[in-house]
């Protein structure tokens, strides 16, 4: 293990192809997400946000390129290689994606269970302390995913994400679809999380309050490809769509409340 | 928990953090470097639960675990720490030094966690049990009364048709005509064959050891015109077109397209059942008569194969044997299987609720009601029918 540097690539993606039938979604896309950053996704409806996170994972194959995971090519290497990085991420689907058939507590429990030999008490306390990471209360690990709101299964979904202590989380849109209380403590939750954690975190977004308040880095899918940058940078960059989607009405509120509530804060990340 | 090294592949990092202890009088300390995270731990558990369990352990009254040494701690290397902790503190005082910022965050943090066990799913008592045996009972007489109800609705809406004929969906019923008639003729034609060959062939065996090898022809044609054609159809039926219905129509609820048919003044009862039902009704009378007919020519092929009736002979005896009526009797069933199948599927499409699990309850409920239906119904016909001697 390489000590921990500047910009050390953890997700190296090199001319990256996707298509769907006539449709090319990517094309020679390149990719680099550094260690302990995070790094929001953004673009319009249909630019393959959530494929590319797919494909990263290993969901989806991908029609050419390379996907290299904390030095594994996910595209072309083998079963072994895939088991192994699984117990270095963890991801976060949209609706939680919990298995109904078991309870909160389980649910988080199931990655410890099928990866580690730990008895059930040492699992047991696992799960209570990623359900106070989480800000879930004790008595939700009993609940069946079925008997919570969805905010909460979002929460459980992230705590199960973080059973293994992964060094790489991947959330879809987390903050879809709830409230903006909720969605401003999530926000707080994965800022926290991440530096408790020292955890690198891939973000597929169309919160703009979230990018601006827990991204270090942006990446826009247009043209099938990606830009990235900082917020100011891409503020800066010369496309109708990426100026549309920051210096529109709710582009500027996102951005004038950040920099009137936040500013000095930003200034100290990379 | 003295499992040893584990035996499922390890996280691709070979390096794994290591414990040292030194004991010195009533001192006694645990120095931990390297990486503490779920590997190690893995690793090192029993070993370090050897050192817990050990007897010298009651003479060091002042412990010290340092993890001043630790690269990464994970939660898992975390929690590792603090119950080597609150194990040395069972003999006297015992402290974590060494902790960076984060570390000490960390360790707060699940030093904070409620200590109480983890709450699990009650456990079913046998008072719960007579509780869900009566919920089951009054669950089951709710069901029935609200099926009564759709079937009081499905016939409103159905004589409203009748006043106001435009408002039938003629394409929606011819398309669902298709999927569920024409689509089903394979299956339930090769079903139906292989049935008419079993039982002439079970039953041509035992007639002829009385000489009686003849009368095949009378069993397979009163069974199957009958009885057997028309029953095989509808539990086919029920299983691919009322499981389907309650699909579609469990999946548009769950997705919310019922309540906005309903927004826009369409009412799913017009739109989504009466298609169907109309449409099994129309399909089920020729697919009986199809299953008939390859049945019994599933059992004339293997009565001239087996017994050595020919074909023509066959036929002869049939047309001499087997009257009108039977082919009657069953086939006045089929639109009544057809109604039952159809109104059961739709009605629990209908009842879907919210999650997409409630799809697959409501499925298999709405197949097991169908078939247990037709079955009862069938049952019910063939005593009427010997009572006024049809």
């Amino acid at each position: 293990m390489k000590p921990v540097e500047d910009y050390e690539p953890v997700i190296q993606i090199t001319g990256l192809k996707t298509q769907f039938g006539k449709q090319v979604v990517h094309e020679n896309l390149d990719l680099e997400v550094r260690r302990g950053e995070v790094l929001g996704v953004v673009g319009g409806s249909g630019t393959g946000k959530s494929v590319l996170l797919r494909e990263i994972v290993g969901l989806q194959a991908v029609n050419a390129g390379t996907i290299n995971v904390l030095g594994t090519d996910v595209t072309h290497g083998g079963a072994e290689a895939q088991h192994a990085l699984r117990q270095n991420w963890g991801v976060m689907f949209q609706e939680g994606a919990l298995f109904s058939s078991l309870t909160v507590a389980q649910n988080i429990q199931v990655p410890i269970r099928e990866l580690t030999d730990f008895p059930q008490w040492a699992q047991d306390e696992i799960a209570r302390v990623k359900l106070a990471m989480v800000g879930l209360p004790p008595d939700a690990g009993a609940k069946l995913p079925s008997q919570i709101s969805g905010g909460m299964k979002k929460r459980a979904g992230l705590a199960r994400a973080l059973a293994l202590d992964p060094e790489l989380l991947f959330l879809d849109e987390p903050t879809a679809g709830l409230d903006p209380i909720s969605a401003t403590a999530f926000d707080e939750l994965i800022k926290n999380l991440k530096s408790s954690l020292n955890l690198t975190v891939f973000m597929v977004t169309h919160d703009l309050d979230s990018l601006v308040a827990i991204c270090d880095r942006i990446a826009v899918l247009v043209d099938k490809r990606v830009i990235v940058g900082t917020l100011e940078e891409l503020m800066e960059v010369d496309n109708p769509w990426i100026q549309e989607y920051f210096r529109g009405s709710r582009g500027r509120a996102a951005l004038g409340n950040a920099s009137s509530k936040a500013g000095p804060a930003r200034k100290e990340r990379i | 928990m003295l499992k040893g090294m584990s035996r499922k592949p390890r996280a691709r990092k070979p390096e794994i953090g290591t414990f040292d202890t030194k004991a010195d009088g009533d001192r006694m300390a645990v120095t931990l470097t390297g990486r503490w995270d779920v590997p190690t731990v893995m690793a090192n558990e029993p070993h370090l639960y050897k050192l817990v369990e050990d007897p010298a352990l009651e003479n060091a009254k002042h412990s010290v675990v340092d993890i001043s040494g630790v690269t990464r701690l994970d939660t898992v290397g975390a929690i590792a720490v603090s119950v080597l902790r609150d194990q040395l503190a069972r003999h006297g005082n015992a402290e974590v030094t060494g902790a960076q910022k984060a570390q000490a965050a960390l360790l707060d943090q699940i030093a904070t966690v409620d200590a109480q066990p983890l709450p699990q799913l009650p456990k079913t008592t046998t008072m719960d049990r007579v509780a869900n045996l009566g919920k089951w009972a009054v669950g089951l007489w709710l069901e029935t009364r609200e099926l009564v109800g759709f079937f009081g609705e499905l016939c409103v809406v159905m004589w409203g048709l009748i006043t106001h004929p435009g408002r039938f969906r003629l394409t929606s019923t011819i398309s669902h005509m298709q999927q569920v008639g024409l689509n089903a003729m394979p299956i339930v034609g090769l079903l139906a064959f292989l049935i008419g060959v079993v039982l002439t062939f079970i039953s041509g065996d035992q007639l002829q050891k009385f000489g009686a090898g003849i009368f095949i022809v009378n069993l397979i044609g009163l069974g199957v015109l009958r009885e057997l054609g028309i029953l095989i159809t509808a539990i086919i039926v029920a299983g691919r077109s009322g499981s389907a219905f309650t699909a579609e129509i469990g999946t548009m609820k769950v997705n919310q397209e019922v309540d906005a048919m309903r927004t826009i003044g369409l009412d799913p009862m017009e739109v989504l059942v009466i298609p169907r039902v109309i449409a099994l009704i129309l399909m089920l009378v020729p697919l009986g008569f199809f299953s008939d007919v390859v049945e019994v020519l599933g059992g004339a092929l293997m009565a001239s194969l087996t017994l050595n009736i020919p074909f023509t002979q066959f036929f002869q005896q049939f047309q001499a044997q087997v009257h009108l009526q039977h082919f009657w009797v069953g086939m006045i069933k089929a639109p009544i299987f057809a109604f039952v199948i159809a109104m059961v599927g739709c009605f629990h499409g209908m009842q879907v609720s919210g999650s997409a699990e409630s799809v697959g309850q409501q499925t298999t409920a709405s197949v097991v009601q169908a078939i247990f239906l037709v079955i009862v119904i069938d049952a019910i016909a063939a005593v009427v029918f010997e009572e006024i001697g049809f």
